[in-house]
């Protein structure tokens, strides 16, 4: 330019090496940037997954009951108040006792001798002479989850020397695995069981039904609802200061954070309307309102989406408003609004700041069978075992994330599948 | 057809509202003892034919506030707190209807300041640790309270406090101002040293509004670090960082034990044996409060009760003791079982 012998288009040719290297260099950024995020993210998920494996195997451990009958039923009706009340855990001292005979004789070693097996053996036992009181009697093989610092021993997360477990424990340790009297077994107790406080017997199946209990309310409230609404706002409403109104509060709800819902869900659900407290239904209604905002501007959109020559079309030939609107307009936004209110429930589902406020945050030891029964949720049971001392629930958190995980992502995925079926372009 | 639809959804809901004649103990409050409280509850559901009672962890002041609402299906029967009620609260409580309540004394839990074992275990004084922590400190050797200028606190390093302390830099993990722990650590550990300045004890009685905020007051420029509610995460950050102290609950040293050490304060380890004898001075008791016109209407309280309360629970070879929690001496264990479970009221 300074040069006054340079033709423009010789001007032109000169910026252009500039200009291709700022544009290299502004695709490099780009690439960078994803490239940082992928890290993190392969990042994340190694390290939970790698965390949480661990947690579905438990060691167990093999002991040869002898379900003595004057130890569990005396009297011998079998009922079953008397059996579940019998003292199963005398039976599995003894059968330890038959293993290593030389430590019944003090009382400091049969301590010892019983950490090694977890409390909850005994409970086993029971569900086993439940379910079939002929047992009683026999002598049989029975194998019962070790107690969970034993397990976290055998796979590597604390050392012999660590000094958590004494030299004639590692012994017995030691036999039991010579004899072929330890091993590792899939942790189905983590999938078929309510929480503990033994990690060992701790599982995520209360907290799946009480998810479950909650999405469903969440989704039978919030889906109608927020299609009727948002047909209403978007086809039939008239234009006018409140419909305005309406829609800014709209949005604004969408942007309010969760706990706001939670304490209203407190002051009207339990406050006002008298529900009971860590009920599902409860929960599902406070996720419900935080979901609404979500499902009533995504079915707008894809309403807005069609094209008005559908709607013009059918009133053209004859159609009311109402038909136009149900038979062609709704079922061509469908796969819009299906899209939105599963993503919608996906953020319902990692929801735990709402449910604090309405009592979900809780220990509850039996699996929730319906919408009133005192439940946690997914990410509730997350926090909680986050925050328990034993060593053990770390690897309980880690994989229940990686649970929580595998829900948003098959959630997900089907909104997208969705969205690729069905969706047409216009 | 519609409209009886919805008519029977509203009644649904409002059945289902009324409808809630509980058979479940509901426990609330403080997250300290909720370890111990959800074990008992836990043992109390698999033995008995009372169904699992359901705690929830709401922290000592939001329990006591839910238990004092009222009486009633709708209100929790127990609350569990890392402190004692206060007058206020009671008063609030009478208030409300719940005149009588019963107090339960369960045991104690030891505050511990902790390290990696990489490094040396540190043996610390409550003075030090007020030194170390404050905000303020006294500018000069403070004898009384006319002669006690403050300044603010100059330690940048564990040697500047006390030239015994190795020559590391204050640096320290502890909850923030809205845990329970962190309320205790400052009541026994900084109040404890603040204390050994004769001014500032002098002052307690001139004015007390001053005297606690110079106690209670942690210093905000970095070398106290709040690292949230979460004590694992303590935990993992010391292993990390073996420059760092960490103050949390004993149980957590207890679980951790081959990873970090405690360090002794005025001389004592945070060690088991020390806390339940009443040796070590950071440790607080823990209670849990009975709602007594909810015994009879609820299925379980008594039982409850008589549970937490048996030696094989929280008696020295109990299973809260493997949890953690320190058990009272014996004779004292006895009076609280005799005053528990003959349901004696809650006398201030």
């Amino acid at each position: 330019m300074t040069d006054p012998r340079q033709s423009p288009t010789e001007t032109i040719l000169a910026s252009l090496p500039r200009r291709r290297r700022a544009e290299a260099r502004f695709r490099i950024y780009g690439i960078a940037a994803i490239g940082v995020a992928l890290a993190f993210l392969v990042l994340l998920i190694g390290a939970i997954g790698s965390k949480g494996i661990g947690a579905f195997s438990q060691a167990e451990i093999a002991l040869d009951v002898t379900l003595d009958e004057s130890v569990l039923d005396p009297s011998g009706t079998r009922d079953p108040e008397t059996l579940s009340t019998a003292n199963y855990r005398a039976v599995v001292r003894a059968a330890l006792g038959e293993i290593f005979p030389e430590a019944v004789s003090k009382r400091r070693d049969r301590r010892k001798l019983m950490a090694l097996v977890s409390a909850g053996a005994g409970f086993e036992l029971r569900e086993l002479v439940l379910e079939d009181p002929g047992a009683i009697g026999q002598t049989m093989r029975v194998w019962v989850p070790a107690d969970d610092e034993v397990d976290m021993l055998l796979k590597g997360a604390i050392a012999r020397e660590s000094g958590r477990f004494n030299d004639k424990q590692l012994a017995w340790l030691d036999r039991l695995e010579e004899e072929g009297r330890i091993r590792s077994a899939f942790n189905w107790r983590f999938f078929s069981s309510g929480d503990s406080r033994e990690p060992e017997l701790a599982g995520i199946l209360g907290a799946i039904s009480g998810s479950f209990f909650a999405l469903l309310t969440c989704l039978v409230l919030s889906f109608p609802l927020g299609v009727m609404t948002a047909i209403y706002l978007e086809e039939f409403a008239p234009r006018n200061r409140w419909t305005d109104l309406i829609e800014i509060n709209i949005n604004n709800l969408a942007a309010v954070p969760s706990i706001v819902f939670g304490l209203l869900g407190l002051a009207i659900f339990l406050g006002f309307m008298g529900l009971t407290r860590s009920a599902p239904l409860v929960g599902g209604m406070v996720l419900a309102l935080m979901t609404l905002p979500t499902v009533i501007i995504a079915t707008r959109a894809s309403l807005r989406a069609v094209p008005p020559s559908i709607r013009e079309a059918a009133i053209g030939l004859g159609a009311s408003r109402m038909q136009a609107m149900l038979h062609h307009t709704l079922p061509l936004a469908m796969p819009g609004i299906m899209t939105g209110t599963i993503i919608g429930m996906a953020q319902a589902l990692g929801e735990s700041a709402p449910l604090i406020m309405i009592g979900m945050v809780a220990f509850i030891v039996d699996v929730p069978q319906g919408l009133l029964d005192p439940a946690s949720a997914l990410p509730v049971q997350i926090y909680i075992w986050a925050d328990s001392p034993e060593r053990a629930f770390a690897e309980k958190t880690a994989a229940a994330i990686i649970v929580l995980l595998a829900f948003l992502v098959v959630m997900n995925l089907t909104a997208v599948i969705l969205r690729r079926r069905f969706e047409r372009r216009w | 057809m519609k409209k009886t639809l919805i008519a029977g959804l509203l009644a649904g809901v409002a059945v289902a509202g009324a409808a809630e004649a509980r058979d479940q103990i509901r426990i609330v409050g403080s997250s300290t003892v909720f370890p111990f409280s959800t074990a008992v509850a836990e043992r109390f559901g698999k033995t008995t034919s009372f169904k699992t009672p359901i705690v929830e962890s709401t922290g000592s002041g939001g329990g006591l506030k839910l238990f004092c609402t009222g009486t009633g299906e709708g209100h929790p029967d127990i609350t569990n707190a890392s402190r004692r009620i206060k007058a206020k609260e009671v008063e609030t409580c009478a208030k409300n209807g719940v005149a009588d309540v019963i107090e339960v004394k369960i045991g104690y839990d030891g505050i511990v300041l902790a390290n990696s074992r990489d490094t040396g275990r540190m043996s610390l004084a409550l003075r030090d640790v007020f030194l170390a922590l404050a905000h303020e400190v006294p500018d000069g050797a403070c004898e009384s309270a006319d002669a006690c200028p403050m300044k603010a606190n100059p330690h940048n390093t564990w040697k500047d406090v006390n030239p015994e302390l190795p020559d590391v830099r204050i640096e320290v993990l502890g909850p923030p101002a809205t845990s329970g722990t962190r309320d205790a650590f400052v009541e026994l550990a900084m109040e404890g040293g603040c204390k050994t300045f004769a001014g500032i004890k002098a002052m307690k009685k001139a004015d007390k509004k001053a005297y606690k905020k110079v106690c209670h007051t942690i210093r905000e420029d970095g070398a106290y670090i709040e690292a949230g509610e979460n004590d694992n995460l303590i935990v993992q950050k010391l292993t990390t960082n073996p420059r760092a102290l960490g103050i949390f609950g004993f149980s957590f040293l207890d679980q951790n034990s081959d990873k970090l050490q405690g360090s002794t304060v005025n001389g004592v380890a945070p060690e088991f044996e020390e806390i339940a004898e009443g040796n070590y001075p950071v440790s607080r008791a823990l209670f849990f409060y009975v709602k007594k016109a909810h015994i009879g209407e609820v299925p379980g309280i008594a039982e409850f009760i008589a549970e937490f309360t048996d030696e094989a629970t929280w008696g020295p070879e109990g299973y809260l003791a493997d949890k953690g929690l320190i058990p009272m001496s014996d004779a004292e264990r006895e009076e609280w079982r005799g005053a528990a479970n003959g349901l004696q009221n809650l006398s201030m």
